[in-house]
């Protein structure tokens, strides 16, 4: 059979022209038939091997039949970010031609045999997989027929590359946790297509991979599930949500943590998680229990946001602690809702009717959605307003390599809430009296049992003691003394990271998920005796180090995943010194960047660049 | 000499249950039911550090800066108190809450999360203070005012109301009881017995607008109540502590519920064959109520067999705003234990 003759290259193991452990792989499959089991284990392989991986779903918003992508990328530097693939798992029909057209030249296409394919190309190899073949004396029924198909990939890829079965094995058990049935059922498919790939197939193609040691102690885990944890470690204890992708996972993840997690000596649950009736009734739950006490968190995605603003507003003015984790998709409405974007940006951070800023987190991996996971809530309550913690689709449903997360050492920091002992020794409890200069006032809770604690919160105007007031100076007053609070918040917010080794001229500013191929490019253009500062704002509002970041550069490029440069607005607006040298490039198409995209336009922002 | 007050079992006098004098026009039934408040929160010797108040927007949504000022309270959004009740008692599951809501308020922008407070069974007395017109925004018509009515600022109204009692009682409430603020006695009854409720109480009470729908012709004005109001039951509230001493006791014509908290609500049947167990017939003695053009009052739906939100929530005794940090932060070796999972 034609296509089977080695096209290109030699053979591996004997060849310095191999490509080892970097490359990106492809897989197309349609939606629904459990071809995720199958990619995660391959992702889990690769780790298992010690060698950086990173997964990364790109999907439609089907439930079933639907086509799905899975990227794998395999990087021995360490980089994550996304990049086109030169590999292809072709099992999809309806998408195959398609997909074989984006490989690059030499690339390498694995696919279905009993698809309607006829190879065409002739500067690709080819490896058909003749899946029905193999699967006909596989003893199982139906569905899980078509479930366990997607292993032949997998035991065609492993041998293709060099991945030991047994490590494929470990990866379905670590997946399976331990239901050693499905384990051998998957496990025996794998086996089947590896050694009939052994025998059949002729490696001509040069990607493989070796074994590394740079994964030792690491894990891999998707974002959502990180600030799951955060959060659960952060003392949320009322949770109410409205299902949305792509910040459902975030709840299913703490439905799964808080029940082993959160109980107390008598086994009761020291939480509560409420689905909603939309979002507008999971921001009000989510306000009500952070003014009776509690540490509350929504989770949604735009839509669900542009819902929420009413509630944040009143929260920001009658300073109610909440904490909104916002998994960022593109909008609006429907917009393309299985696609990553930084769109909410300006939205979250002046969201809500009447004058508002608020304090606006950016996670850039899963450390940091576990580490904001917790101080979002002892942010809301030291500065007793909504926090919103800006991930995306990109870092909340994929699987990230990171360090194990350092368990928080601070103890929490509930703010300024006085006890009905405290109350008592004051002349008179003022809600909102700026009694520390800081513009952060001092709260009580319901329930406090001093009856000089009580104060009735409210949107309509309030002078210090929460009273009703019209009174125009009261107002003004108020309205000054929560701008001084915004400031405060600077000093508490997570600092922006900041390198200047190269000392350049350039200073580019970023944010998210971004940094990965902004990190890449970095490392590419130095190659080429191109060098920039970076900087990676990691909250609104910004504090010093940002300014100064910005006062260092004369020339400084945004880069984000929306069309307007809504970051570099925000800078703009604020340092208006600096606002002729604040430049921006946005994009969005609903998939994440490439390390070959920022280069390209990094080169013609310096070659437009008058010197 | 100063007036001896009288103290109630917590030590309090009426005038600690007061508030900000109202800022609502003189006569408006809502000042009238929030006078009731005080007396029934004073009578039940509840303390108003444990209670809370909400509301959402409209005349009826101002009035809990009127009664209970050692209570804290939220003047939320339109519609949304529901939600921000549910999240307050979640988080604080020992506390007493009094919601107070309008016709606008819960028939209109806010009714889908008042069905949803009630499918929850959110542990709250729900006031619907009920005058089937926007007062602040001036004489519009709200969803509860009757078919064909003319108002001189709203005009003619085209579409049929919606019954707040109704609502609840489809939506499964357990607690369902229709009222009149010009009958003040009777709303102290509900109140106190709507506050010792398991979970959701609605208390749809017609109250008065005396600047835009008090026309005599008006089924929510004080004159129209007067006339046609037909109570189905005499209601009395017995504390815990109390014995019950009802005259002419008979089983026929007098029934005894037991609410949660050990209190009791005696009805004294007005109309012979109602019994308040019965959610048709309960709508069935609505329907008949507006066809004959009757103010149907009294308790008309009783049923405690469900749980509340907090109790379906399986809280211990403390409540979740009160637990020590130890019981908010899982241990080191608790989140080794998770990550050990993702190596």
């Amino acid at each position: 059979m034609g296509v089977q003759e080695p096209l290109t290259g030699p053979r591996v193991g004997q060849d310095p022209a191999a490509v080892v452990n970097d490359f990106s792989l492809a897989v197309a499959t349609a939606n629904g038939t459990g071809s995720q089991t199958a990619n995660l284990a391959l992702l889990r392989s690769f780790f298992k091997m010690g060698i950086p991986v990173h997964g990364k779903n790109i999907f439609p918003s089907n439930i079933q039949g639907q086509p799905t992508w899975y990227h794998i990328r395999v990087s021995r530097h360490g980089y994550v970010a996304r990049r086109e693939p030169e590999m292809l798992v072709a099992f999809n029909a309806a998408t195959v031609h398609e997909d074989v057209a984006g490989l690059p030249p030499g690339g390498v296409c694995v696919y279905n045999a009993d698809i309607a394919f006829r190879p065409e190309r002739t500067d690709l190899t080819y490896y058909p997989v003749p899946v029905k073949e193999l699967l006909a004396d596989v003893e199982v029924k139906g569905k899980v027929k078509e479930y366990v198909a997607n292993m032949t990939y997998v035991g065609v890829v492993a041998h293709l590359l060099g991945v030991p079965l047994e490590v494929v094995r470990q990866s379905l058990e670590h997946h399976f946790g331990g239901r050693a049935k499905l384990v051998d059922v998957n496990f025996d498919v794998v086996r089947r297509a590896h050694a009939w790939a052994e025998q059949s197939l002729q490696k001509v193609d040069p990607y493989r991979v070796e074994p590394m040691d740079a994964t030792q102690g690491l894990i891999l885990m998707t974002g959502n599930e990180a600030a799951a944890l955060g959060a659960v470690f952060g003392g949320v204890s009322v949770a109410a949500w409205y299902p949305i992708t792509p910040s459902t996972s975030l709840i299913d993840a703490l439905r799964e943590y808080l029940p082993k997690l959160r109980k107390d000596p008598e086994g009761r649950p020291t939480y509560t998680v409420i689905q909603a009736e939309d979002e507008l009734a999971a921001i009000g739950m989510t306000v009500g229990a952070g003014w009776a006490g509690a540490r509350s968190l929504t989770a949604t995605s735009g839509p669900g946001v542009s819902l929420m603003a009413e509630f944040l507003g009143l929260a920001y003015f009658a300073e109610v602690p909440a904490v909104v984790w916002d998994i960022q998709r593109v909008g609006p409405s429907t917009g393309l809702p299985t696609r990553t974007s930084q769109g909410d940006v300006a939205f979250a951070y002046g969201i809500g009717h009447g004058d508002g800023k608020h304090v606006v987190l950016f996670p850039s991996s899963i450390e940091e959605c576990f580490e904001f996971g917790y101080k979002a809530h002892d942010l809301a309550d030291q500065l007793q307003t909504p926090v919103l913690v800006l991930s995306d689709l990109d870092l909340g449903m994929n699987n990230w390599m990171g360090e194990p997360f350092a368990y928080p050492e601070e103890p929490l920091q509930r703010g300024k809430v006085l006890s009905a002992e405290e109350v008592e020794r004051l002349e008179r409890f003022s809600r909102y009296a700026d009694v520390d200069g800081d513009g952060i006032p001092y709260r009580t809770l319901p329930g406090n049992q001093n009856t000089r604690a009580a104060w009735f919160g409210r949107g309509t105007g309030h002078d210090e003691h929460a009273r009703y007031s019209e009174d125009s100076d009261t107002w003004w007053r108020n309205m000054q003394r929560l701008a001084r609070k915004h400031d405060t918040a600077r000093q508490y917010v997570p600092t922006a990271v900041i390198d200047e080794t190269a000392g350049a001229r350039l200073g580019v500013i970023c944010y998210g998920t971004t940094r990965y191929a902004i990190e890449e490019a970095r490392d590419r253009l130095a190659r080429e005796g191109v060098a920039f500062d970076l900087m990676r704002v990691r909250a609104l509002p910004f504090g010093a180090e940002v300014e100064g970041f910005i006062a260092r550069h004369d020339d400084l490029l945004v880069i984000e995943m929306n069309r307007d440069n809504q970051l570099r607005d925000i800078l703009r607006a604020e340092l208006p010194q600096h606002a002729a040298n604040l430049h921006g490039v946005g994009y969005i198409d609903g998939m994440p960047l490439t390390a070959e995209w920022v280069e390209r336009q990094l080169l013609a922002h310096l070659s437009g660049r008058a010197d | 000499m100063d007036r001896v007050q009288k103290l109630n079992l917590v030590g309090l006098a009426k005038a600690d249950y007061a508030a900000a004098p109202s800022t609502l026009c003189k006569g408006c039934g809502h000042n009238s039911i929030a006078n009731q408040i005080v007396q029934v929160c004073y009578e039940l010797s509840l303390r108003p550090q444990d209670v809370i108040k909400l509301s959402g927007i409209g005349c009826s949504s101002k009035s809990p800066a009127y009664f209970l000022g050692q209570s804290h309270g939220f003047n939320s959004l339109h519609g949304r108190m529901p939600s921000l009740g549910t999240g307050a008692l979640q988080a604080n599951h020992r506390l007493r809450a009094i919601g107070v809501s309008g016709d606008g308020d819960t028939g209109s922008i806010g009714l889908g999360q008042f069905k949803h407070l009630v499918r929850r069974n959110v542990r709250m007395a729900y006031i619907v203070e009920n005058n089937g017109v926007y007062g602040l925004t001036k004489g519009q018509f709200s969803a509860t005012a009757e078919y064909g009515q003319e108002l001189k600022y709203a005009g003619h109204n085209d579409f049929p109301p919606i019954d707040v009692a109704v609502e609840a009682i489809v939506a499964g409430a357990g607690f369902v009881a229709r009222s009149f603020a010009g009958d003040a006695k009777q709303v102290r009854e509900l109140l106190k017995a709507a506050l010792s409720y398991r979970g959701l109480a609605v208390l749809d009470i017609i109250s008065p607008c005396v600047a835009f729908n008090d026309e005599e012709d008006s089924r929510k004005s004080y004159a129209w109540g007067r006339a046609n109001e037909k109570a189905l039951q005499e209601l009395g509230f017995i504390a815990p502590q109390d014995e019950i001493v009802i005259e002419d006791y008979d089983p026929g014509t007098t029934r005894v519920v037991e609410l949660h908290d050990g209190s009791r609500l005696t009805l004294r049947k007005l109309e012979e064959d109602y019994e308040p167990n019965d959610r048709m017939r309960a709508l069935e003695r609505l329907r008949r109520g507006d066809e004959q053009g009757e103010l149907v009052t009294g308790l008309l739906y009783y049923d405690d067999s469900r749980p509340s939100l907090a109790e379906v929530s399986g809280f211990g005794d403390t409540p979740l705003s009160e637990l020590p940090d130890d019981l908010l932060r899982p241990s080191r070796a608790a989140l080794e234990g998770v990550l050990a999972g993702y190596a």
